[in-house]
This record gives C-alpha cells, sequence and structure tokens, in this order.
C-alpha cells in the first residue's frame, strides 16, 4: 500500500508540474502576441485612452509579466479583484479572468457554457461506446465474414468524414428535405427549462459527433479482441470448454476493457474543452463556441482562460486514469 | 541431385517484391492508388483540363444565374459548358473552381507532410540513435506538445500570427494564411511521427550491421544516413500516405470555421463554407464538393491501409 500512496504523490506532483508548464506557456504566447491587451477589452475599434489605461490597471497588464502570471495563478485558487475600493470586479475562485468585452468572469462564462459541451459529450460518449464496442466485438467475432466487412465500411466511412460534413449532410437530410423532422437544425434548449426538447436538439449533434468516435473505436476494439483471443489464457479457457460467450464475457472483454477505458476517458475530457466544429454546426452555446468567438473577436481573457481550462481537464484526466490504472493493477506502480 | 525445377522454384524474393505481391492482392490496393494518382494527374495538370473543356475558374458566366445571384433548375446548372455546375451569386464554373482550389489544397496538405515528415525524421532519429539526454529532452518536448489542446492552438494563434507574418512585409494575405496552416499543422504533427521513428531506430542501432559499419570506422552521419535511414522508410511511407488525407480534410475544416483561406480564392475547404450558404435551396451545390473531398480522403485513406497491410503484415491495424 505504500508503494501505491508513493505513485499517487508521485503522479499528482507530476501532474501539477505539467499544468504549471501548460498554463505558463499558454500565458506566455498570449503574452507575447502583437497585442495591447488593454486597448482590446472595449472591443477591435476602441481607442478611448482613459478607459484603456483604467482597464490596463485593473486587469493588472501594466505590472511585469512574472507578477501577471502569480496573480493569475493565485486568483485560481484564491478569486480575484479587478480593481480597488467600491469599483472593483470581483471573480470568486476559481477565477480565470475577467472579459471587459463581455462584462463577465471568465469562469462565470465556462459555467454557462459547460452544461452544453457536457450534454454533448455525455450523449455521444454513451452512443459511440454502445455502437463502437458492439461493432468491434461482432466484427472480431465474425472476423472474415459479412459483419466484418460492412463495420470495416463503417470505419473507413467514419474516419474519412470530416465532423462538420457529417453534420452538414445529417441537416440537410434529416431537416431541410424532409418536413416531418422532429429534430430542429440548431440551437440549445436546456433540460431544466424542456426536457423532450433538450432530447430533440441533442440528437443530431450526439449521432454527428458519435460517429466519427464510434468508427476510430470500432477500429480498436476489434484488433484488442483479435490480439487478446491469441493469449495462452483464452486457449486454455477454450480447450476446457467454456463457451463462446463466456470466454468473451469473463475472458477477452476484461482484459480489453482498461485500455478502452482509458482511451474513454481521454476523448472525454478533450471533449469537454469544446467540441468545436459539431458546437458551430448545430449553433450550440458551448465551450467551443465560447473560445471560437474569443478567438474572432480577440478577446483575450477568454482565449486564455479557455485554453488553460481544456489543458487542465486533460491533464487531470490523465492523472486520474493513471491513478485508477495503479489501483488495479499493481505493475504500473514503479 | 536435385532437379532443376525444384532449384528454379526456390527463388528468392526481395522485401519490396514480397511488399508488392501483398499489395497487389488487396482487392481495394490496385483501384484506390489508380484513383490516386488520376487525382494527383487532374490537379497538377489542371491548365489542361481547363482547356480541354473549355472552362475556366476566373471566368464568370452571369447568364448562368437568375438576377436574384441563385442558379435556376434543381441540379445547380449541370450542362455541357458546366460540367459540375456554377457558382451561385457569382457565376464561376464549379469544376474549375475545384480543381483550383484542390491545388491550393493539396500544396497545403503536401508541404505540410513533407516539413513533418523532415522534422519526425530528425527528430525521431536523433533521439533514438543518440539516447541520453538528447533523447530525454525530445522525448519532453514531445510529450509537452502532445499535451496542448491542439484545435485551439490553431484556431487561437491564427490571427495573431498572420497579422504579425504581415507586418513582417514579406507576405500577404492568403499567401501567409497559407504558410500559416502548413507551418502550425507541421509544429502539431510531428511528435508522432517522431514517436514511431525513435521506435524504430533503438531497435536498429542494436542490429549487426550497424554494429560493423561501427567497428569499420564509420562516423555517426554515415550511419545515420547509409544505415539507419534507409530502414525507416515503411514507417514513413505509411504515415505520409495517411497524414496527407488528414492534412486535404484539416484545412476544410479551418476554412469551414473561418481560419484558414480567404475568399476569393478557393480551396476545397472555401468551396464547401462557401456552398453551406446556399444548403437550403441549392444541395447540390453543397454535396457536389463534399463529395469530392469525401471520396479524396477515403481514397488516400484506403490507399494508406493498403500500404501499411503490404509493408508491415504483422501490423493488424
Amino acid at each position: 500500500m505504500n508503494g501505491l500512496l508513493a505513485y499517487i504523490s508521485r503522479r499528482l506532483g507530476l501532474t501539477l508540474l505539467i499544468l504549471l508548464a501548460v498554463s505558463f506557456t499558454v500565458y506566455l504566447i498570449f503574452a507575447l502576441l502583437p497585442y495591447d491587451p488593454a486597448s482590446l477589452t472595449c472591443g477591435k475599434s476602441c481607442n478611448d485612452p482613459g478607459i484603456i489605461e483604467a482597464n490596463r490597471h485593473r486587469l493588472g497588464y501594466d505590472k511585469p509579466f512574472f507578477e501577471q502570471y502569480w496573480i493569475f495563478i493565485v486568483g485560481l485558487f484564491a478569486g480575484r479583484d479587478f480593481g480597488e475600493g467600491a469599483a472593483a470586479l470581483h471573480c470568486a475562485a476559481p477565477s480565470f479572468g475577467y472579459s471587459f468585452q463581455q462584462h463577465a468572469c471568465v469562469t462565470d462564462l465556462i459555467f454557462d457554457a459547460l452544461p452544453v459541451t457536457l450534454s454533448l459529450a455525455i450523449g455521444s460518449l454513451i452512443l459511440w461506446l454502445i455502437v463502437g464496442v458492439g461493432l468491434g466485438i461482432v466484427a472480431a467475432r465474425f472476423r472474415g465474414k459479412i459483419w466484418d466487412t460492412l463495420s470495416t465500411a463503417f470505419v473507413l466511412v467514419g474516419t474519412s468524414l470530416p465532423t462538420f460534413l457529417t453534420g452538414l449532410m445529417l441537416i440537410v437530410f434529416l431537416v431541410i428535405k424532409l418536413d416531418w423532422s422532429p429534430f430542429p437544425a440548431g440551437g440549445y434548449t436546456a433540460p431544466d427549462e424542456d426536457i423532450v426538447g433538450w432530447f430533440l436538439s441533442m440528437v443530431l449533434p450526439w449521432v454527428t459527433l458519435a460517429f466519427a468516435y464510434a468508427a476510430i473505436y470500432t477500429r480498436f476494439v476489434r484488433s484488442q479482441i483479435i490480439e487478446i483471443s491469441t493469449e495462452d489464457y483464452i486457449r486454455t479457457a477454450r480447450a476446457k470448454g467454456l463457451s463462446d460467450g463466456i470466454i468473451l464475457g469473463k475472458h477477452t472483454m476484461r482484459a480489453a476493457l482498461a485500455p478502452i477505458v482509458t482511451m474513454a476517458g481521454l476523448d472525454f475530457a478533450g471533449l469537454l474543452g469544446g467540441a468545436i466544429l459539431t458546437e458551430a454546426v448545430f449553433n450550440l452555446p458551448g465551450m467551443g463556441r465560447l473560445s471560437l468567438n474569443a478567438v474572432v473577436d480577440i478577446d483575450l481573457p477568454v482565449i486564455v482562460g479557455t485554453t488553460i481550462f481544456a489543458a487542465a481537464i486533460v491533464v487531470i484526466m490523465n492523472a486520474i486514469l493513471d491513478i485508477v490504472y495503479a489501483f488495479i493493477d499493481p505493475r504500473v506502480r514503479v | 541431385m536435385f532437379s532443376k525445377e525444384a532449384e528454379q522454384k526456390v527463388t528468392g524474393h526481395s522485401p519490396r517484391e514480397l511488399a508488392w505481391r501483398r499489395f497487389k492482392s488487396n482487392k481495394v490496393a490496385i483501384p484506390s492508388l489508380v484513383v490516386a494518382l488520376l487525382v494527383i494527374l487532374a490537379v497538377i495538370l489542371a491548365p489542361l483540363i481547363y482547356s480541354l473543356l473549355g472552362i475556366d475558374p476566373a471566368a464568370r458566366d452571369e447568364g448562368a444565374l437568375d438576377n436574384r445571384g441563385e442558379v435556376p433548375g434543381d441540379w445547380n446548372g449541370i450542362s455541357a459548358k458546366h460540367p459540375l455546375g456554377v457558382v451561385p451569386g457569382i457565376g464561376y464554373d464549379l469544376l474549375a473552381r475545384m480543381l483550383f482550389g484542390a491545388r491550393v489544397s493539396f500544396l497545403i496538405a503536401l508541404a505540410s507532410t513533407a516539413i513533418t515528415v523532415f522534422l519526425g525524421l530528425l527528430m525521431g532519429i536523433v533521439g533514438g540513435y543518440f539516447r541520453g539526454r538528447v533523447d530525454g529532452v525530445i522525448g519532453r518536448f514531445t510529450d509537452f506538445l502532445l499535451a496542448f489542446p491542439t484545435f485551439f492552438m490553431i484556431i487561437a494563434l491564427s490571427a495573431p500570427t498572420i497579422e504579425r507574418m504581415e507586418k513582417s512585409g514579406l507576405i500577404q494575405g492568403n499567401e501567409a494564411r497559407i504558410l500559416y496552416l502548413i507551418i502550425i499543422f507541421a509544429i502539431f504533427g510531428w511528435p508522432y511521427l517522431s514517436r514511431i521513428i525513435r521506435s524504430q531506430v533503438i531497435s536498429i542501432r542494436e542490429r549487426d550491421f550497424v554494429l560493423s559499419a561501427r567497428a569499420l570506422g564509420a562516423s555517426n552521419f554515415r550511419i545515420l544516413v547509409k544505415e539507419v535511414l534507409p530502414n525507416v522508410w515503411t514507417p514513413v511511407i505509411i504515415y505520409v500516405s495517411l497524414s496527407l488525407p488528414g492534412y486535404l480534410s484539416a484545412e476544410a475544416v479551418f476554412s469551414y470555421l473561418g481560419i484558414g483561406v480567404q475568399p476569393p480564392m478557393p480551396t476545397l475547404g472555401t468551396i464547401i463554407a462557401d456552398s453551406t450558404k446556399y444548403m437550403m435551396n441549392n444541395s447540390v451545390y453543397f454535396f457536389i464538393p463534399s463529395l469530392a473531398l469525401i471520396l479524396l480522403v477515403l481514397t488516400f485513406n484506403l490507399l494508406g491501409d493498403a500500404l501499411r497491410d503490404a509493408l508491415d503484415p504483422k501490423s493488424e491495424n
């Protein structure tokens, strides 16, 4: 057990270091850009020197770079005040900064967008796991048969279709060409307002996003199962007369589970940063659109905040998966 | 006393012959190779095709549009004069624009692939061959790059980087945008290849032929170029054939998001992005370039898979 604790603390230390490195680099890259961050605070074409200088001071852009970064990091844990006295704008922890263009704390913007992206990511994760793992198993079991060929075709089309084209084609076929389509062509309905409307508005985005992932998972699961089937313990299980179903469920899938879970965990974490294309096609106000709009408007605090947030989720998920493994598999703890 | 017949049967086959045999026996390999070569030929010889078909990517046929700028009829004005119809709003010939656009798209994809391969080979070989601290530094750097939210960074860095390129005065407008895409694709692309190459080189450097070259007093540079490099072509060929379609669709994706090349210069991506504006009334205009891109990517993916199966038969996808 000591080994496990040591491993976890080492892994968490490493995670913290990577997070610092990534956040620092993102911060640095955007500080090096040829922009005056203060004059961007009131939009692209704003030139009131009074406002600009006041915002420069409020956002701390008049301080040296390292101090700015340090204040940003402290703000993440302790919250942050922009400006002094009664006029100060307060953003509670974890503060990712303040957007003067949108007059909101970046954290609030992120938390507004996150439920949309979460709806999208969770729904499509379920869909692509069912389809991908299911088809992968079928393809591996009936290797070389018609089902295998069909799944290969599915994989090929799924990996060759850019996501935005899948989405657009679904819109053309199911929404524009069919008049009776129950699915809207875009937009988001919050589930607490109208749960049916929410579900209907999410179906096409789920299918779009899941299609590409399901193809990758089908290929992955198929090759995993085929590889595991050649192992000695599978042959032993077959030799002692176990049925194919029991071998698959109790032996093969158990071994295939770990890599599938890792892959799903990382893909899911990556999506939480925003499924930019799917959100763009279906006009969903999620994380992807938040950052895409921020880039178009050059809303620097939002760009930096969302990028660091997205990177942090991936890094943290990586650490969680590693630690979960250490529990399952003692060989990892070295 | 062996018969002459038996002697003839036991002929050796070079790895190249064996790979070619495996490639030929794959049902989709030859068709996808032929289609891929035809597409590349069509892109290279685009000017010839323009004059053969009497189309012109810069000529506007306003007679083909109605007074609202839409294409009359259901089929996007497909006719002998315009084999794939016309571009609504402006009256360009769609086939001519697609051929022209494909040239730009291929330029971006090929240049990105070339730089990716160069960087990946260099870093992978150097890291895998010299090991030790050099390898450690390259390894951490690739980890770091792979940890980045690539998609975000490409979008977020586009406007400022292009602006800075333009301010330098060396390159303007769409040329700067093309250069940006090429460079940023390569920067985030090489770590994948370098990892594959590195793992190959680590085993190659322990092989007898490298050892004997070293025993004969060959310099590191000579060993790298003459002994190691010829043995890593397999992953490079596979990588190239799979990254080309990847970059082709990446160009389309970023053009759709408004990050890439801007009109009036066509690429497959900008044509598709433009066609989405007319999706409601003229879905034929949307489907033609979209299907072209999908078929293109599909062909190169099939070719890449076939090449991988032929060159590296042990890998099961």
